[in-house]
C-alpha cells in the first residue's frame, strides 16, 4: 500500500528558535511578557506552556531564559547557521555547538 | 510546542478592541522605555513629576540595551579616571568611543563626559553591582583595589569601567521606576505626536498610539514630551528566514518610529544622510560578540593562526607589543587612547598587526584563526569570558549556549569566522561587511533629531534623549542625555498648563492607523518591509545622485499609494509591523531628501555623491538640517559647532554649568 504522506507550508525560519520542555514549564507565561516582539503568546489553556507564534521575530537576546524561573524550562536555540566551533589549544580537537558526543558541559559560573 | 501556520490559524489569544480609547494625563510623558527613556523618567521623577513611560516592547528588558551592556564609557569623572572631560574635549572637538570626528554633537558628549559615572553610581544605588565586591579579580592589572573598580582598554587612565551586573542593567531600572511610581505602558507603540491644536511646528502637548496585543487606542496628554525611541534602524536590510530579527544589530522594535512623528510635528532633523556599511551583514552575521574576537567586548584577545602563530599587537606607531599587559597602555609620550585607530592618531590605540589582511593574503598567517584564551593571562582570560561575555548584550544566551556545548575559556580557542582577507582587523569578527549597498544608520553617529543646552528640540514642550538625538553613541550616551532631559522636561512641566488637543488630530489618526485592519486581503508586512528596504538599496546605496535619489523618493511616493493603500494586518502585532513600514517610506523619503540636499560627498560621514565627487570641500563642513512646515520641506544649516557660539558661551563648562540644572536638587 501507498504510504501517507502530508503537505504544510514551510516554516517561517529554519529552526524552532525557542524550545519549552513540557514537563517543567509551569506555563507562569513570565517568558511570554519579557520578550519584546511577542515570539511567544500564551496558551489558551492556563497553566501550559506558551504557544511559539512569531519565531521569525526572534532577535536572540534570551532574556525569555535569562528571567524564565524554572531551570532549563526554555531554551534559545541558534539556527545551523549560527553555530561556532573552538578548538582544544592543547590536543588539537576540534568541537562545534551540535556536535555529536559533545565534550561535558563547562560548569564553571560566570564572574558575578 | 507548536508552531502555528496559517493552515492552522487560531483566535488571537489577547481580547482585541480596535479603535476604544484610553487617556492618561502625565506632565512629563517619555515614549521609549530602553535605556535613555528609563533614566529620564527616574530623574524626572525625582522632581515630582508625574512620568509615563510608552514602550512598544516591555520595559524590564526593552531596548538595545536592554540584554546588557559590559562597556560603561566615559566615565572621566570616576576617582580613578586619570583624564578630565575637559582634557578630552581638548583632543577631540567631538568625542564619543563609537562617533568621532567632526560632525558628533558637543552637547552631548561633554554630558557624557561629565554625568557618566553619576549615572553608574545612580544604578549602583538601584542594586546593579557594578563593582568586584567579591573580589574574584583580586590583584587584577585593571581593578583598583580601594574602590574594586573594574576597567577597560586603558588601564593606566583608567575611564571605561567594566559593569560587573550589566546584563540586568534593565531590570534595576524598572524595578526602581516602579518604586518612584512612574506609570508604565508596556506594549504601546507611539504613532504620532500631538501638537497644540495640530499644528505641524506648534508646541508640543501629547502623543497617540496603539496596544500591540490589543488594538487598543491610547491618547497621552501631556506637558512635556521626551522622544527616546532610538536610531531608525533596519532601513536597508530585511530578511527575517535565516536568523530572524537577529538580523537587525538593534533592537528590532527601534524602527524609526520616533524620527517619523518628530518630522511630522515639525522637528528639525540633522545628518540623516549619514550611514555606513558597519553592521550592514544583516542576516549573514554571527552572534554579536559570539566568534573569537579581538575587539570591544574581547579586546585585548590574543590571536592565533591555524597553525598556531600568533599575530602581534602594535601601538599606534606599529612597534610590536611584546606584553600581554601592555596593551592595555598607552604608547609612550601619549596621554591616552581611545577605540582601535579611530579618530585623531592622539588617542590611536594597541590593535592587530595593520596589514593583516596583506599578511593573510600573502599566506604568512592561515585561515581560520582563533582566540587564544588560554594563552591569556588568568584575569584577563576570566574578564572575556565570564565578566564581558555574559554581560554584554545578547551574551549571557551565548556564555550560557556554549558553555553548556562544553567550551571551556581554559583549554579551547574559539574561532573566528572566516572572512575574506581585506575584512581582518577592521571590524568585529562575528560581524562582516554586506555588499555596498547594504547599509545601516550609522552605529553612533546616526542621523536625528536636533536639540541645544536643554537637550530640547525646536519644538515647545519636546525634549530628546540617547540615539533618537542626532549623532547619539553608547549606553552611558543614553544614560546621561536621558538623565538630563528628565530634569529639562520636569522643569518646564512645573510651570506648563496642559495644553490643548485637538479632535481632529487623534481622528485623522486613528483613521489613519486603523486602516489596515479593515482590509479584508492585500500586501503582509513582510513583502513590503522587503520591498522598501530594496529602494534604499538600489536608490540610496552606497554610490547615489540626484537621479537615483529622485526617484527613490518616487518609489516611495508610488508604494505610498499604491501597496501601502492595500496593506492589511490581521491582528493587533501584524498591524504594528504594518504601520512601522508607514515609518520606513516617511523616513527613507527623509534619508534621501537630506542626501539631495548635502552636495558633496564626505568621508567623515560614509557618503558618496557621484554627481558631487569632491570630499569635504570646506564649504560642507556643515550640519544640513531638515524640517517642515507646513508640510513644506525646508532645509537648513547649522555650524559644526553651534553648541558652542551665541546665544550659547564659548566654552563647554559655561554652557553646561548655566543649563545642566544639577544644582537644583543636588543631583550628581
Ligand atoms: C548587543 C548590543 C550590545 C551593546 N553593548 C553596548 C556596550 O557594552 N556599551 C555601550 O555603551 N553601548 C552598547 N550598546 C549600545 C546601547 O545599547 C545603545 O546605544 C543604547 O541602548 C541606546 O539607548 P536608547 O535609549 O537610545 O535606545 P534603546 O535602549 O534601544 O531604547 C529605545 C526604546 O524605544 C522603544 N520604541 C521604539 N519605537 C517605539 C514606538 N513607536 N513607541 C514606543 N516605544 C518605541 C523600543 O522598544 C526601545 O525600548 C549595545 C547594543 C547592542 C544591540
Ligand atoms: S517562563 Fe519558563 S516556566 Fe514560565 S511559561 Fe515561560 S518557559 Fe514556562
Ligand atoms: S530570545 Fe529574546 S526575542 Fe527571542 S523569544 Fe526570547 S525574549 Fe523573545
Amino acid at each position: 500500500m501507498a504510504e501517507k504522506a502530508y503537505m504544510v507550508p514551510n516554516p517561517v525560519m529554519p529552526c524552532r528558535v525557542i524550545s519549552i520542555n513540557e514537563e517543567l514549564c509551569t506555563g507562569c507565561n513570565i517568558c511570554v511578557d519579557v520578550c519584546r516582539t511577542d515570539v511567544m503568546v500564551p496558551s489558551s489553556e492556563e497553566g501550559k506552556p506558551p504557544i511559539v507564534l512569531y519565531p521569525d521575530e526572534c532577535w536572540f537576546c534570551g532574556c525569555c531564559a535569562a528571567d524564565c524561573p524554572v531551570p532549563d524550562a526554555i531554551t534559545v536555540e541558534y539556527p545551523l547557521n549560527q553555530r561556532v566551533g573552538w578548538k582544544r589549544k592543547d590536543t588539537g580537537e576540534h568541537f562545534r555547538i551540535g556536535m555529536k558526543n559533545p565534550p561535558p558541559p563547562n560548569t564553571k559560573p560566570p564572574v558575578c | 510546542m507548536a508552531h502555528i501556520n496559517q493552515a492552522e490559524a487560531r483566535e488571537w489569544p489577547y481580547p482585541v478592541n480596535y479603535g476604544k480609547e484610553n487617556e492618561v494625563s502625565a506632565d512629563v510623558l517619555i515614549l521609549g522605555g530602553g535605556v535613555a527613556g528609563c533614566h529620564a523618567a527616574i530623574s524626572a521623577a525625582k522632581r515630582g513629576a508625574k512620568v509615563v513611560v510608552v514602550d512598544k516592547g516591555a520595559v524590564i528588558r526593552s531596548g538595545s540595551g536592554g540584554a546588557g551592556v559590559d562597556h560603561w564609557h566615559g566615565a572621566y569623572t570616576n576617582p580613578c579616571s586619570r583624564i578630565t572631560p575637559d582634557e578630552v574635549m581638548d583632543i577631540v572637538k567631538s568625542f564619543g568611543p563609537y562617533s568621532f570626528g567632526e560632525f558628533g554633537n558637543g552637547i552631548s558628549c561633554y554630558i557624557q563626559c561629565n554625568e557618566s559615572y553619576d549615572a553608574l553610581m545612580d544604578l549602583e544605588g538601584m542594586g546593579v553591582k557594578v563593582r568586584d565586591v567579591d573580589d574574584e579579580f583580586a590583584g587584577a592589572d585593571f581593578r583598583d583595589e580601594k574602590t574594586k573598580l573594574m576597567f577597560a582598554y586603558d588601564y593606566e587612565n583608567r575611564y571605561c569601567i567594566r559593569v560587573n551586573g550589566g546584563a540586568d542593567i534593565k531590570v534595576a531600572l524598572y524595578k526602581e521606576m516602579l518604586r518612584l511610581g512612574v506609570e508604565i505602558h508596556d506594549r504601546i507603540m507611539a504613532t504620532i505626536l500631538l501638537t497644540e491644536d495640530g499644528r505641524q511646528g506648534g508646541r508640543v502637548v501629547g502623543a497617540a498610539g496603539i496596544h500591540t496585543r490589543t488594538g487598543e487606542f491610547y491618547i497621552f496628554r501631556s506637558k512635556s514630551v521626551i522622544l527616546s525611541m532610538a536610531v531608525p534602524a533596519g532601513q536597508w536590510i530585511f530578511s527575517t528566514e535565516l536568523i530572524g530579527f537577529g538580523s537587525s544589530f538593534n533592537d528590532p522594535n527601534n524602527s524609526g518610529d520616533g524620527t517619523a512623528m518628530a518630522w511630522n510635528a515639525g522637528a528639525e532633523l540633522a545628518l540623516m544622510e549619514r550611514s555606513g556599511r558597519a553592521l550592514s551583514s544583516g542576516f549573514f552575521r554571527y552572534p554579536p560578540y559570539g566568534t573569537g574576537d579581538h575587539n570591544n567586548t574581547w579586546f585585548a584577545c590574543t590571536i592565533v593562526d591555524a597553525n598556531g602563530k600568533e599575530i602581534p599587537w602594535v601601538d599606534r606607531d606599529g612597534n610590536v607589543i611584546r606584553n600581554v599587559s601592555d596593551r592595555y597602555k598607552p604608547a609612550s609620550g601619549q596621554k591616552f587612547f581611545g577605540y582601535g585607530r579611530r579618530g585623531p592618531y592622539d588617542i590611536w590605540g594597541p590593535s592587530l598587526i595593520p596589514d593583516l589582511s596583506e599578511c593573510i593574503k600573502n599566506g604568512e598567517y592561515v585561515l581560520p584563526l582563533y582566540a587564544d584564551l588560554p594563552g591569556m593571562p588568568e584575569h584577563e582570560r576570566r574578564a572575556i569570558w565570564g565578566l564581558m561575555v555574559y554581560n554584554e548584550g545578547k551574551c549571557r544566551i551565548i556564555y550560557d549556549t556554549y558553555n553548556k556545548a562544553g567550551f571551556d575559556p581554559d583549554k579551547d580557542m574559539l574561532q573566528l569566522a572566516v572572512l575574506p582577507p581585506e575584512q581582518y582587523g577592521h571590524g568585529p569578527n562575528w560581524e562582516t561587511y554586506g555588499p555596498g549597498q547594504w547599509r545601516e544608520v550609522a552605529f553612533g553617529g546616526g542621523g536625528g533629531i536636533v536639540f541645544d543646552w536643554d537637550l530640547r528640540t525646536n519644538l515647545e514642550g519636546l525634549y530628546v534623549a540617547g540615539s533618537q538625538q542626532y549623532s547619539g553613541g553608547t549606553h552611558a550616551h543614553a544614560a546621561t542625555t536621558g538623565r538630563y532631559a528628565g530634569r529639562k522636561a520636569a522643569v518646564y512641566a512645573r510651570d506648563a498648563e496642559p495644553g490643548p488637543v485637538g479632535r481632529s488630530q487623534i481622528d485623522g489618526e486613528k483613521a489613519r492607523v486603523y486602516a489596515p485592519v479593515k482590509r479584508k486581503d492585500g500586501i503582509g508586512w513582510k513583502e513590503m518591509r522587503a520591498g522598501l528596504c530594496r529602494i534604499m538599496q538600489d536608490y540610496c546605496g552606497e554610490y547615489k545622485n540626484e537621479q537615483t535619489l529622485q526617484m527613490g523618493i518616487r518609489w516611495m511616493d508610488s508604494i505610498f499609494e499604491s501597496e501601502a493603500s492595500r496593506a492589511f494586518a490581521r491582528n493587533p502585532h501584524e498591524l504594528c509591523r504594518t504601520l512601522e513600514n508607514l515609518t520606513h517610506i516617511t523616513v527613507g523619503k527623509i534619508i534621501m531628501e537630506a542626501s539631495m540636499a548635502r552636495k558633496a560627498s564626505s568621508l567623515h560621514l560614509d557618503f558618496k555623491r557621484m554627481d558631487y565627487p569632491d570630499v569635504d570641500p570646506p564649504e560642507w563642513n556643515k550640519i544640513v538640517t531638515l524640517r517642515q512646515e507646513k508640510g513644506e520641506i525646508k532645509t537648513g544649516e547649522l555650524p559644526l559647532d553651534y553648541w558652542l557660539r551665541p546665544p550659547y558661551a564659548a566654552s563647554y563648562e559655561e554652557n553646561y554649568r548655566k543649563y545642566c540644572d544639577l544644582k537644583m536638587e543636588g543631583e550628581g
